[in-house]
């Protein structure tokens, strides 16, 4: 099922030996295999940088579009047609940097999307600079000696902002990050998945994870249920350095832009 | 000191010569490692300066702008969607007055997404205002920043400039370069003295309403100043050749135009390829030269004039496409404009878009075609895919 989606001819892929966007692409695509869905009815939109190639690897109608704009073109497609699924990738440098302003409206105005965001931590494809998700003190090339400014929460940044769902996985965690993929698709609203994914070419080559299996085993050391998470801050205990929350953070039914009317 | 570097390396060493207070950039391919270098520069306290991994290039060259008001000398770098998404800034930054150095990495815009080099980038931006110089080589690209600076911020001109060059070919390329002492760049380029910043003791308000009563002599005032930047940017080329011992006192090149019954007229890197071709044909008897444009503006139309007299047929070698024009390159109008003779063939010819190869035997092939009187047109275009 999942096969129908792909773009077998436009193998081999850019992506570097190594990188997770391959295995969120995969999740995307067998969530997207258990809607239903008709290919003819999906677009799939990206904007600039590692995660964005994603789209030219599928089988439907997509656009690539400019560094942040991603989620303002899929608004576009979305409203002018509210009967399309509108699936967009990014990346933390375009989601959160360069289209952070869309990003937040998106939310704000709940239009029905789903976006994956590839969260690498890096400006993969420029080389790696530092982004506004590099954690503080991880080095870059633009932070040779560890970043200093406080990266955003994207999770936290799509909760304050009115999305309708909200979760976050890693690149290890395949059969969560699938299903959460899956309840974005069929949630009407704005629906954020942030995957945190390796990037061992860039980040992790400055950050002492040079090779993938170590940068996977990482994340998935440092991913925390949210639940215990949770618990573990009511009882004000030091969080484990690198550590961060994973699950449903959201899932909601707040007024939503973009949803044929029921017939 | 003589070191073998890449150009985008080059570039950030004449940027830390020419010591800017604040650095305010955003990644893009191929300007990036210009900006990693001056990034990894700061950190190391080779250079004090405040470096701003901004969130965009609109912010990369808000910020600047926002410092250089504040009578700082600022940097910054882009290619491309860079340059374009900066545009409303653009206008600010010349509207403003304000001296910035900016690089470009010239880069075919999209759509489609290309990362290869032409130059419709800042040729898109020809009217915002700034001064557009271009680089040939690695050294070049070097010598024009602080040329750039220099001249930007003379009194008489207060503009900001873009020094361009072609990006991978010149910004990847490894050439030998000579870097000179600071002591000789502190001569040449003596620290940042604004006209007017902002100043709590006595308040200015830059870039505030100019109702239709005011606001075509701001256009004018901006106009004035680019036209004296011609002498300007040529006084600053002469006193670097005393300093540095690089000619830049013209704002053109002619090579081997003498005697020559066609010119080829150019900018940037390719100009490199065209002087060799030109030496071949020389060699096969065929009366070529090369005019190479150094500053797109301010135009320096009587000097191309000069160096282009007593010669028929004139061909424009064009990285940019004027989408619905007659001639279909830019800068075939100006030339053309220039040399304001009926009876001298001026032919536009667009080539090398989004990094398409541009060889010897292309530059021959033109040559053919300005000598038939052919142009104003495409050149390479592969029609089995039309």
């Amino acid at each position: 099922m999942r096969d129908e989606w792909f773009r077998a001819d436009r193998l081999p892929h850019i992506y570097c030996a190594g990188c997770g966007n391959g295995t969120i692409v995969n999740c995307v695509l067998e969530a997207v295999s258990m809607t239903g869905w008709d290919r003819k009815n999906t677009v799939f939109l990206s904007g600039i940088g590692c995660s964005s190639r994603a789209p030219g690897y599928i089988l439907t109608d997509s656009l690539h579009t400019t560094h942040g704009r991603a989620i303002a073109f899929a608004t576009g497609v979305k409203m002018a047609d509210p009967s399309l699924h509108v699936v967009v990738f990014t990346g933390d440098g375009d989601l959160a940097a360069i289209g952070g302003n869309h990003f937040i409206h998106a939310c704000r105005r709940n239009i029905d999307l789903t976006v994956v965001c590839m969260n690498n931590h890096i400006y993969g494809m420029t080389g790696g600079q530092g982004s506004p998700t590099t954690p503080l003190g991880k080095t870059s090339t633009t932070t040779p000696y560890g970043a200093s400014e406080t990266p955003f929460d994207l999770v936290d940044l799509a909760v304050a902002a009115g999305a309708n769902y909200v979760a976050r996985w890693t690149s290890f965690h395949v059969k969560q990050l699938t299903e959460a993929v899956l309840n974005g698709l069929n949630t009407p609203g704005f629906s954020l998945i942030e995957v945190r994914c390796q990037c061992p070419t860039s980040y992790g080559r400055r950050n002492k994870y040079r090779e993938p299996v170590d940068y996977i085993t990482h994340l998935k050391a440092h991913a925390i249920l949210k639940d215990k998470w949770e618990s573990m801050e009511k009882s004000g205990q030091d969080m484990p350095a690198d550590s961060f929350p994973v699950g449903e953070f959201v899932r909601r039914a707040r007024p939503v832009m973009g949803v044929p009317d029921e017939a | 000191m003589k070191a073998i570097l890449e150009g985008s390396h080059a570039i950030a060493e004449a940027v830390r010569l020419a010591k800017p207070e604040v650095i305010s950039a955003y990644p893009i391919t191929p300007q990036t490692h210009i900006v990693e270098r001056l990034a990894e520069m700061v950190a190391n306290g080779e250079l004090e300066s405040e470096y701003i991994c901004v969130e965009s290039e609109f912010s990369a060259l808000s910020a600047a702008l926002g410092a250089s008001c504040a009578g700082s000398r600022v940097y910054s770098a882009t290619s491309s969607q860079g340059l374009l998404f900066m545009a409303e800034v653009c206008f600010n930054v010349a509207g403003m007055r304000q001296p910035i150095v900016m690089s470009i990495a010239n880069r075919a815009v999209s759509a489609p997404l290309s990362i290869w080099n032409d130059q419709q980038d800042s040729i898109a931006l020809r009217d915002a205002g700034w001064i557009q110089l271009y680089a040939e080589d690695v050294q070049e690209s070097f010598d024009l920043h602080l040329l750039a600076y220099r001249a930007c911020e003379d009194h008489r001109v207060l503009l900001p400039a873009f020094v361009c060059f072609d990006g991978f070919i010149i910004s990847h390329t490894y050439e030998p370069v000579d870097i000179p002492e600071e002591k000789e760049v502190q001569a040449y380029l003596p620290p940042y003295n604004p006209l007017n910043k902002l100043d709590a003791d006595d308040p200015l308000s830059m870039g505030m309403y100019a109702t239709p009563d005011y606001y075509m002599e701001f256009r004018y005032e901006m106009d004035r100043a680019m036209d004296r930047s011609l002498a300007v940017l040529k006084e600053a080329g002469k006193e670097f050749k005393k300093i540095f011992g690089r000619d830049y006192s013209e704002l053109i090149e002619s090579y081997k135009l003498e005697d020559a019954e066609v010119a080829i007229v150019a900018l940037g890197s390719i100009c490199g390829t065209i002087k060799d071709a030109v030496d071949e044909m020389r060699a096969e008897g065929k009366k070529v030269g090369l005019l190479k444009i150094r500053a797109l503006r301010p135009f320096p139309a009587e000097d191309i004039k000069k160096a282009l007299s007593g010669i028929k047929k004139v061909g424009i070698f064009e990285k940019n496409i004027s989408i619905g024009s007659r001639m279909k390159g830019a800068v075939g109008y100006e030339v053309k404009d220039a040399i304001n003779d009926s009876s001298v063939q001026v032919l536009s010819y667009v080539a090398g878009l989004g990094g398409r190869d541009i060889r010897i035997r292309d530059i021959k092939k033109i040559t053919e075609e300005i000598e038939k009187g052919k142009g104003d047109c495409f050149y390479g275009i592969r029609e089995e895919l039309i």
